[in-house]
């Protein structure tokens, strides 16, 4: 009941604190914590799930009128809690170590830049940039075609376990960043460093502004890869999964398809990646090789190991923690500390202004990134939320 | 026709031969294979069961060649295993285990999965009651939802034979599967195998070191040392063996070599 109250209680006001202090990190922070509180509480189900849907259907809009920016924020955290999620499939489930994946980000977003902006006549000659509604069925199209790579990378590493499997994938990864550097001679195709601009983007229903449809959209996706993952993990497929991690050998042994099954764990992977990888150049009207970097790859890869690896509610945090890290605290932290500078603040006697430039606060993100993550590591190894088994119900016969 | 039969299989690694011609066939029953340490009885259980490719000779299962199989065709086509070292799933709990070992029998797609059609539903209730019987065959029941790590060694044991029943195979290959085990437990453990091959027209081939559980279980006997067959026979045939004695004995009859412990 206490519980129940608390989360009623927290989210309102949380909501009412951005709304009021509509630039203040700390209470936009708040939000998102109540979010988290009010999925670990022990309260019923029923209000439970009709708080999180008000909190992220409502609520969410209604704060990113008031701060465009936070609305964006909450864009790019669903981004990267679905490509979390197909990553969770490939290094949770099927425990095969990817460092390349978001060259199946890449690869999504670039079949949509490519035929939704006027980069394509280069190419056919005429008749571009398709009509935005052209987006929606290049939803598919970015999927299969990830999908696709996906096999055409399981295909070469079938053989190769652990460190050899990551070495691998880091090289694939960065091959497919290459390619999209350098295809712009002899045929343009990726028009190189310089990227592709602009890329249509869908009409929006209702007349949305496109923050607030982008928004829905991720969210959207996110309930459909959620369902898509739960199916899957629960699933003969996803059972046979976790046997190759667990013991590659008993998995054969024991009926389970080895090639088969790996091949599926990456293109499913991929595929959720790649539908991201559209909608992400839509959003973005303008992409280049620089949004596909290794670091990107790392940086999912370690929203997975920071919530859980194999857990769907981990890496959902993880993706959160990590983007709203990278977005909103650290960049806080800078902003902060370049205020104290400005304003001639001295700690222990000590002018913050006389700081050399190597000590620029701005600096110190990734420093502070990699601390934290080093923390986790050695506090929390399995992972903010790690996976659980389902526990089955025990009734003989029947059930 | 026999039910499984094996002719003239070689395997080396390198300078080493680790079987030499081995002929081995199989009607019905239970049959064992015994040796001292290194004869190549492990080896052997790879190559039956596609793990291992054999430089040369043929392994045939109800008439249909094996060699160029992939494991798991192997398992489809009704020949399972068990492991010397238990290679269960550490992190998945012990009716998920069996659940993995039922996947041949599986032939649902990706679709019926992401739609979570009426025949997905009902194959998986399906799968999950026979994974209790099989459970509850082995005695582990009450214990459906541990995980295989916390099980206890001798429930480990028994997991790895339900979970190679899941498969449903008409030849069961167990390495080894006292081991570890007191006296009493491996006679229970045999009790429950001599069912099996009852109640499920299952034939059974066993490697195993306790000669007191082989002589009291087998119909027949082989014994196999440095990779070649020295006997085979009934039981009580290769008890008397001078091979058999010599193999294990050492010539003069010196210490026992190798007669237990894996």
């Amino acid at each position: 009941m206490i519980q129940a109250l608390l989360s009623v209680g927290l989210v309102a006001a949380s909501a009412l604190g951005v709304a009021t202090f509509p630039r203040s990190v700390l209470a936009f922070l708040l939000f998102q914590g109540s979010l988290v509180f009010v999925y670990r509480a022990r309260i019923p189900e029923l209000l439970r799930w009709s708080l999180l849907v008000v909190a992220l259907l409502v609520l969410m809009p209604v704060i990113g009128y008031f701060n465009g920016y936070y609305l964006e924020v909450a864009t790019q955290v669903g981004i990267f809690v679905v490509l979390a999620l197909g990553l969770n499939i490939v290094v949770g489930l099927a425990g095969l170590l990817d460092l390349g994946y978001v060259a199946f980000f890449a690869v999504g977003a670039y079949s949509w830049a490519i035929f939704g902006s006027p980069h394509a006549n280069v190419i056919f000659g005429g008749g571009f940039p398709l009509a935005g509604g052209w987006f929606y069925p290049f939803l598919v199209v970015g999927l299969c075609t990830a999908a696709l790579t996906g096999v055409l990378l399981g295909l070469p590493v079938l053989r190769l376990h652990g460190d050899y499997l990551a070495i691998v994938t880091l090289g694939f990864g960065e091959v497919i960043r290459v390619l999209a550097n350098n295809l712009d001679k002899p045929i343009n195709i990726t028009n190189g460093p310089k990227g592709i601009t602009p890329i249509s983007r869908p009409p929006t229903p209702f007349g949305l502004p496109y923050g607030e449809y982008f928004y829905f959209l991720v969210l959207l996706l996110v309930v459909v890869v959620v369902i898509v993952n739960r199916r899957l993990e629960n699933s003969h497929i996803g059972r046979a999964w976790e046997a190759i991690r667990e013991d590659e050998l008993a998995a054969r042994s024991m009926g389970v398809p080895l090639v088969r099954m790996k091949l599926m764990a990456f293109a499913c992977g991929a595929s959720f990646a790649g539908i991201m990888g559209v909608l992400f150049s839509a959003k973005q009207v303008f992409i280049n090789p620089e949004s596909f970097t290794f670091l990107e790859s790392i940086g999912v890869l370690a929203m997975v190991i920071l919530g859980g690896m194999g857990s769907i509610p981990g890496a959902i945090l993880g993706a959160t923690v990590v983007t709203v890290l990278n977005l909103q605290v650290l960049k806080g932290f800078s902003l902060w500390l370049n205020e104290l500078k400005n304003a001639g603040v001295t700690v222990l006697g000590y002018s913050l202004a006389d700081l050399p430039t190597q000590f620029e606060p701005a600096k110190y993100e990734r420093m502070v990134f990699g601390i934290i993550l080093v923390l986790m590591m050695i506090f929390r190894p399995q992972g903010i939320f790690p996976a659980r088994r389902r526990q089955r119900e025990l009734t003989p016969h029947g059930s | 026709m026999a039910l499984f039969e094996a002719r003239g299989v070689t395997k080396r690694f390198g300078g080493l031969t680790a079987l030499n011609g081995v002929d081995f066939a199989l009607e019905r029953g239970i049959v064992s294979i015994i040796g001292p340490n290194g004869a190549g009885k492990t080896t052997l259980f790879n190559v039956f069961t596609g793990l291992y490719v054999p430089d040369e000779g043929s392994v045939t299962f109800r008439g249909q060649a094996l060699l160029g199989l992939r494991p798991d065709q192997i398992t489809a086509l009704g020949v399972c295993r068990t492991f010397q070292n238990i290679r269960l799933f550490a992190n998945m709990t012990a009716i998920e285990n069996v659940l993995v070992g039922m996947n041949s029998r599986i032939s649902l797609g990706l679709w019926d999965v992401l739609s979570h059609s009426a025949r997905f539903r009902q194959s998986e209730s399906q799968l999950a009651t026979r994974a209790l019987g099989l459970l509850d065959r082995v005695g582990l029941q009450a214990n459906a939802n541990v995980v295989a790590r916390n099980l206890p060694y001798g429930d480990r044991r028994r997991l790895e034979l339900a979970r190679a029943l899941a498969s449903q195979p008409a030849l069961l290959l167990l390495d080894e599967p006292t081991a570890g085990m007191t006296q009493g437990e491996a006679g229970s453990l045999m009790r429950l195998l001599r069912g099996l091959v009852a109640d499920l027209d299952l034939a059974i081939i066993l490697i195993e070191h306790n000669m007191r559980v082989v002589m009291e279980v087998s119909d027949r006997v082989t014994v196999l040392d440095h990779g070649e067959k020295i006997a085979e026979g009934s039981p009580r045939e290769v008890q008397a063996s001078p091979r058999v004695i010599e193999a294990y004995l050492g010539r003069r009859g010196a210490a026992p070599r190798g007669a237990h412990g894996a």
